[in-house]
Formats: C-alpha cells, structure tokens, sequence
C-alpha cells in the first residue's frame, strides 16, 4: 500500500523495522542455531556447565582438535542409516508428487469443467475430509493393512499420502483451472478434439505455474509427513522425519541427539532451498483458495 | 461436461480418496465397537504328596488360536467408549456423589485421560488461533510497509517457520529452550534457580506448546492476510486519509471489512490444524504433561505389547465428531449460500 497521501512519521517508520527485525529474529534464529550447533559435539550444543560452549567450542577442540567438526554428519549419514532414509524419501517424494498431480489435474479439470450441482458437493466432501486428523485415518489403516500383509511398505505409504493429499490438491488445482477461460476448450472441442485431447493438448500448457504449486504442496507434505510414514512403513523403509525420532531415543535405550540434530539440517536444506528458488509459487499456492475463491 | 466424461476424469481421484479416506473413517468406526481379547485361562491341578491345588494359568496357546480366529477382538459394543480411558460415564457419576464441591469434581475428572487430552486440544486451539490471526494480521501490515525491493527476503524468513515439518520445528525450538540449551540456560541463569526446566512444570510446557504453536502457524495466516492487503482497493482509503482518518481507523474501517472473509478462512484452517496438534508433545518430549486427542491415538497404537485398535479407534470417532462440530457452521453457511444462488 504506498498511498502517496499517507505520510509516515519517522516514529513509526522506527518501530517498525523494529518489530520486523524482531520477528525474524524469533523466526530465523532457531534455524541458524541449530545449523551452528550442529558442527559441535554434544558437550558444547547440549552444555551441561556452560551454555557458551556452544559459541566457544570449548569441548569440541578437545575432542575433535578444531572449532568446528562434521562428526555427526558423517556419522548420522553412515552409521545412523540416514542415507536409507533420505533414499526412501526421495522415493516416496518423487512418487507422490507424479501420481498426486497426474490424479489432481484430472479430477480439478473435471470438477471445473461441471455444471452439475455433484460437483459441488464433491467439492465439500473434499473440504471434510481435509479436515480429517491423518491419525485418525492411519488409526483405520493399521488394522485392514495387518490383515492384508501389506503394511510396513514403500508403496502402501506412497498410495495413502497421494489418497490423503487429494482433497488439497483437488481444492487448488480447482481454482486455478477456474482461471483458465471455458471458451479455450470449447473452441477445441468444436474443432473435434475429444475432451481428453482438449485436456492433453490445450489446458494442460497453460496450466504449469498451477501443476508446479501444486505439486510443491504435494512435494512438502510427502517430504514433511511423519504420522502416515512413522506407523505404517517397517523400521527398514522409514523415511527422514520417523527417523530423526528414533535417534531421539526413547526411555529404554539412549538415542544420539547429535544425530537428530545434524539429520534435522540435512533434510530441512534441501526443503529451505527449493522454497527459496519457488517462493512466488509457494505464496500463490496458499492464497489461491483464500483470495481468489 | 457431460457425466460420462466427468466420471471417467474424476475416477481415479475419487477412487483414492474413498479407499483410502472414506473406507478407514467406516474402518475406524467398526474397530471402534471391538475390543482386544481377554487372555484364555484354565484350571491347572497340581498334585503333590501333601495333596492337589487348583491353579488358573494363562493358556498361551488358546489365546494366540483365539486371537488368530477372530483378529478383529471381541465385540464390545458402546464399552470402549464408556470406559474408564475415553467418556468415562461410572467414573464420572462416582465422583459426582463422592466429591464435596464443584471444584474438586473437576480436578477428578480432569484427571481422566480422555478429558485430560481433550481440555488440552482445546486449550491449544483457543489460545493459538486467535494470536496466529492477530500476529500474522500485524506482521502483514508491517511488512507492507516496507520498501518493495527488500521484501523478497524479508517474506523467505517470514515463511521459514511454516514450511519445516511441526516435529523439526519444535525440535529445533526445544534443543534451545532445553535446560542445557541456550534460552534455557539463561533463564536459568537470570532467574537463579539451577532446578528450573520445561519439564518441571506443567503450566511452563502447556506455555512453550502455545508458543510453539503461534510461531508455527502465523506465516500461514502471514501469508494469505499479505496477499490479501494486495487487494485493499486505493480510493476508499486515499478518502479516509483526507477525511483525517488515524492510521488505526483505517485499518479497523476500511482494511479488515474487506479481508473479512480471508480472515475466516484463515480461522477454520488454522483450528482445524491446531485442533490436531501431536507432532510437539513428541519434539518437546512432553508426553508427561501434555496430550491431546491425537497423541492418545498414537499412544494405543505404538503400544508395546498389543496394539489397542479398539481403543485408538474410539477416540479417533470422538476426535472427527470435534470436527465435525467445528465445522459445522462452516458447512451450515455454505449450504444456505447455496441454496439461495440457485
């Protein structure tokens, strides 16, 4: 909002890159800390006697002889069996997003494209069971998948998150493919294309920013879920995140905290940069349902 | 569209979403009415020179044919959900006639697990939603008001919070507040007291959750009510400044009528989600002082011995009829809207 009449006074201009700075700070901070942190050993981030250790490095020198080691990232990566959980995640990741969208396209188009008054009401189905807790829904799994001896692997856990990540998909590719003016593809039909070739050859061209949001969506839930993945995949197929708790370590045996922490910067990097490099759709994909719906 | 095309578009989607979302919510609801089965028992009797004794054993191999037969358990009707872990009704009656005041009834049955987890689900949503809205409102408005070159990064970190998953970030948040952290050891530190830890205090955890929770969800709300302000039409505010509208007045006037309905968009999206909060009881490790509703149902189903289907399904049931009654005036409103637009 630049009102040309709107005259701030310095008063205001001050507190308020005040508060901004100060809201980074509360947002970025615990990011930077704990990338920092996570080139120390565990005496110094998880300091006992003093919590300047952590920016000293006091015990690192001594175990390690420098300021800074990469300990428990080799050690996360090799003996934690990080490297297995970071393959099954791409797996899962690249699976569900292809799958998601290849589904979501089709089922928004057609719920666009619908005059019928079922489309709305698919529409609120939609919106009730994207309301549904994911543990719940996994509550429901569990028992169906036992008896079926299809539990504790990579392709159940892909198709229930491409199941469980329909109804957003479905909600945002709706209001992109509203954008998308009805007159392009009736001229295509007319001209005798079937409403798969209009679909293939005339929408989906102009569709991408909204199939790249889209799919950035699909790609951080997949990436991001830990309730579907920590119950339904066995400890072998577990991805990322269920694997970041179990080097927390539970009551019965003591976990390796520097593990979690330097797996928690391991998988957040990727995610930080690929937002960065998509921020615009990122943003677009979060107020399409709001601001244009 | 004609409804052949449209069902052959729409049916692999609608396929995954009834198998796979409808099917396990009636999944849920069967299991719901079973219950594990009881362990099988026999008399055993022993006889020794001094005489015979009767004892009861555990028949390990009945039990293991019993439960392999009838995988399900047996059926328990409405018994999950009145028993002492979920509604708790005789518990509730007992200390109705056994307690002397109000008050110490409450304290009874706010000990239960089921109530326990549900005043804290709620708790939660009340507390964070309404300062998602408000700080991401006041985030938004500040952030309009900087230079536009600047902003791109400005709204990078803004959004970083968001986009990590709710068990990293109240990892990342929990490795610093931790007594061996660096908030921690300082409170520590400034306070004076060496004994002083999240852990210690119920209240001090229920805070740090709700904290964690607006610093998680206001980039969302951040980000719409942004995108929103974009949309704040020129004139009327131009007007209002001529009129010597104060800055406040405007926005309470002008700004918030026009993004009213993002505003309650952004309120049922985030209680939505807040109403499931479960990954920070697991980051913050306070299992001990914290639970919500679905924190109970992964606790019945990552139990050691024997997973509690029953159980983990009845508070699941009870847990999407909260959200059906959260939602329900959403659904109410857009029912009339779209009985009147036809």
């Amino acid at each position: 909002m630049d009102y040309g009449l709107d005259k701030k006074s310095t008063s205001l201009k001050t507190f308020n890159t005040i508060f901004i700075i100060v809201w980074l700070l509360i947002a970025c901070f615990p990011f930077i800390w704990t990338f920092w942190g996570s080139f120390k050993v565990r005496a110094d981030f998880f300091s006992r006697s003093d919590w300047w250790y952590a920016i000293s490095a006091f015990n690192t020198l001594i175990e390690t002889g420098g300021k800074f080691t990469t300990d428990a990232y080799t050690q996360a990566w090799t003996e934690g069996e990080f490297w297995k959980a970071s393959k099954n995640t791409i797996i899962v990741t690249v699976f569900v997003v292809s799958i998601s969208l290849f589904l979501g396209t089709l089922g928004a188009y057609a719920l666009s494209r619908s005059t019928e008054r079922y489309a709305f009401w698919i529409l609120i189905a939609a919106l009730i069971f994207r309301a549904m807790p994911h543990i719940t829904l996994v509550s429901g799994y569990l028992f169906p998948f036992f008896q079926l001896q299809i539990w504790g692997i990579l392709p159940t856990t892909i198709v229930v998150l491409v199941a469980i990540n329909q109804p957003f998909t479905l909600w945002l590719l709706y209001s992109f493919f509203k954008t998308v003016p009805k007159e392009l593809d009736e001229s295509a039909l007319i001209d005798g294309c079937s409403y798969f070739q209009a679909f293939r050859h005339i929408i989906m061209p102009v569709m991408w920013p909204g199939v790249i949001t889209a799919g950035l969506f699909s790609l951080m839930l997949a990436y991001n879920d830990f309730t579907v993945t920590a119950l339904l995949l066995n400890q072998e197929n577990h991805t990322m995140v269920p694997k970041i708790q179990s080097y927390l370590g539970t009551n019965q045996h003591e976990g390796n905290l520097m593990w979690a922490v330097s797996a928690v910067v391991s998988a957040t990097a990727p995610l930080f940069m690929l937002v960065m490099f998509f921020q615009r759709q990122v943003i677009s994909g979060l107020t399409a349902g709001a601001v244009k719906g | 569209m004609p409804n052949k095309t449209f069902f052959w578009f729409f049916l692999p989607t609608g396929l995954a979403m009834i198998l796979f979302i409808g099917l396990p919510i009636i999944s849920t609801g069967i299991q719901s009415f079973y219950a594990q089965h009881d362990q099988v028992v026999k008399e055993v009797k022993k006889c020794d020179p001094f005489g015979c004794t009767v004892s009861i054993v555990v028949d390990n191999e009945e039990t293991t044919k019993l439960r392999e037969a009838k995988p399900l358990g047996k059926f328990n009707g409405f018994g999950t959900y009145v028993d002492r872990n979920h509604l708790a009704i005789d518990e509730i009656k007992k200390f109705w006639n056994e307690t002397e005041n109000f008050g110490a009834f409450v304290d009874q049955v706010t000990n239960l697990p089921f109530y326990k987890a549900l005043i804290f689900t709620l708790t939660y949503c009340l507390f964070v939603t309404p300062n998602v809205l408000l700080l991401g409102f006041i985030i938004a408005l500040s952030l309009n008001a900087v230079a536009r070159k600047i902003r791109g990064p400005l709204i990078f970190g803004t959004i970083l919070p968001m986009i990590v998953t709710p068990l990293v970030g109240s990892l990342v948040l929990f490795w610093m507040i931790d007594s061996q952290g660096i908030i921690g050891a300082n409170i520590q530190n400034l306070m004076n007291d060496p004994y002083l830890s999240l852990k210690s205090s119920k209240t001090l955890t229920w805070i740090t959750i709700i904290i964690y929770g607006i610093w998680h969800h206001s980039p969302f709300a951040f980000v719409v009510f942004y995108a929103a302000l974009q949309t704040v039409p020129q004139e009327p505010v131009e007007a209002a400044i001529i009129d010597g509208a104060s800055r406040f007045q405007r926005i309470k006037h002008i700004v918030l009528p026009h993004i009213y309905p993002v505003v309650t968009f952004v309120a049922l999206i985030s209680l939505m989600d807040n109403f499931r909060v479960f990954e920070p009881i697991i980051g913050f490790s306070a299992e001990g002082s914290a639970q919500s509703l679905s924190w109970l149902i992964y606790d019945n189903l990552v139990n050691e011995e024997v997973i509690l289907f029953g159980s983990a399904a009845a508070t699941s049931m009870m847990t999407i009829v909260g959200i059906a009654i959260l939602l329900a005036p959403v659904l109410i409103r857009t029912w009339k809207e779209f009985k009147t637009a036809r």
